[in-house]
């Protein structure tokens, strides 16, 4: 078996490429190789000898999906690969689309469809909990600079402004909504969301959904140390039934199919899960799961393969995790292979 | 008579290193805290608990009384512990 897998960016924002890998090669079952797929050449993922066997450059899926197919189409002939697994947000667009052709060169995936991408997009998400019964913070989106003047009469300072992709500030007044409206459509485009504040603690929760409405597995994490740019450094996997079936609902209102980051915040005063953000594909905590012992990434090669999952009922509590960064040492000649050729062989 | 349920899943170790799994939230405790902790586990009273520790310790009521009705305070603002 040959898996592909994206997101070999091991950065301080990481991608959960690695971590999804780290979880395959801990399956006894699993035999064959793990094919990097980046699109950048200093992803630091693509240089782990025990992480990736090869890696190929990719295109940029926003460049257009002819380019971006037949380089997929091209490593597949030379990799015979049997399963994607795609773990970046901003493309999974394009291979939602591509999932067809995809299929009939043989290779498998397990993601979620176009309408349900769209249904937890962060425009949308307020009116899918509103029609699901589900506790989120009261939503405005802004698409101009007029729409901020809106905020005041919906929502009361401090509010969140969020990006419809990444990025989120927390303004105090409308100057500052001002300000960070134009610095995150700028990068990210429009809508921007304006979001009520709750104030209380984070909660994520990973799942992966059988399509069918219900969840193969969840493992919910406390963040226990936060960096500057909002990312977890370190977590521990936690027991609370109200959160386990908070998320098995959203799961089963969406029918998701595939990995997911369900991010919560559990407000001070009432105790409750405020449902933040939806996001489509395995955190780059997933590892965590796979040691509290759901192996997650592995189920959902599984899955992709056609092959029957057993659910996971049971997890570890009081894992932690705790992330650290590593200077890994290469050749000029490996970046030269990567960079010129498109391609670097680890084995 | 004051007594207390603690979280039927919080843990403490020997230590004095206490982890509630559902909050993720850990606390470390000298020993006279896991001593109360431990004796609320067995359903102690507050009374109880502060007789145990006037006798087991050189402390008078009076102070014994204060901290350890301080300490149920941060136990149930903590959410570990409730009023029965």
């Amino acid at each position: 078996m040959n898996i592909a897998v994206t997101g070999l960016n091991n950065v301080d924002n990481p991608g959960p490429g690695v971590p999804v890998i780290r979880g395959i090669k801990d399956a006894s079952e699993f035999s064959g190789k793990i094919i990097g797929l980046i699109y950048d050449s200093l992803e630091p993922g693509a240089y782990m000898k025990d992480v990736t066997n090869k890696n190929y450059l990719i295109p940029y899926p926003a460049g257009g999906l002819e380019p971006f197919f037949e380089r997929l189409k091209y490593i597949h002939s030379k990799e015979k690969i049997d399963v994607i697994i795609p773990t970046l947000d901003a493309e999974l667009y394009a291979f939602i689309k591509l999932e067809p052709r995809l299929n009939q060169l043989g290779i498998k995936m397990f993601l979620p469809t176009l309408e349900h991408l769209n249904f937890r997009s962060k425009d949308k998400l307020s009116s899918f909990c509103d029609a699901n019964n589900i506790v989120s913070p009261r939503s405005l989106l802004i698409n101009s600079l007029q729409d901020i003047r809106k905020i005041p009469i919906e929502l009361s300072f401090p509010i969140a402004i969020k990006g419809i992709f990444y990025d989120a500030y927390i303004a105090n007044n409308i100057e500052e909504a001002q300000s960070y409206f134009n610095k995150i459509s700028s990068k990210w485009g429009l809508p921007i969301i304006a979001q009520e504040f709750i104030k209380g603690e984070e909660y994520n929760v990973v799942v992966l959904g059988d399509g069918k409405g219900g969840s193969i597995g969840s493992v919910p994490m406390k963040k226990l140390f936060v960096t500057d740019k909002g990312k977890g450094w370190a977590g521990v996997t936690i027991e609370d039934k109200t959160l386990l079936d908070t998320s098995a609902k959203i799961i089963a209102s969406l029918g998701w199919k595939g990995g997911a980051e369900l991010e919560f915040v559990k407000e001070k005063e009432s105790n409750k899960f405020y449902l933040l953000e939806i996001n489509p594909r395995f955190p780059a905590w997933v590892y965590l799961a796979v040691a509290a012992g759901q192996n997650l990434p592995f189920a959902l090669y599984n899955l992709a393969m056609g092959k029957e999952v057993d659910k996971f009922e049971t997890y570890e509590v009081g894992k932690i995790f705790i992330r650290y960064s590593w200077d890994l040492i290469t050749d000029m000649k490996k970046f030269e292979q990567i960079t010129v050729q498109g391609e670097l062989n680890n084995d | 008579m004051d007594k207390y349920r603690v979280s039927s899943n919080l843990a403490i170790s020997e230590n004095g290193f206490m982890f509630f799994p559902a909050t993720g939230d850990s606390f470390t405790l000298n020993e006279i805290g896991s001593n109360i902790v431990n004796m609320l586990k067995s359903d102690k009273t507050r009374e109880e608990i502060i007789e145990t520790i006037i006798e087991e310790y050189d402390i008078d009521k009076h102070s014994a009384e204060r901290d350890i009705t301080d300490f149920i305070a941060q136990l149930i603002n903590f959410n570990l512990a409730e009023e029965l």
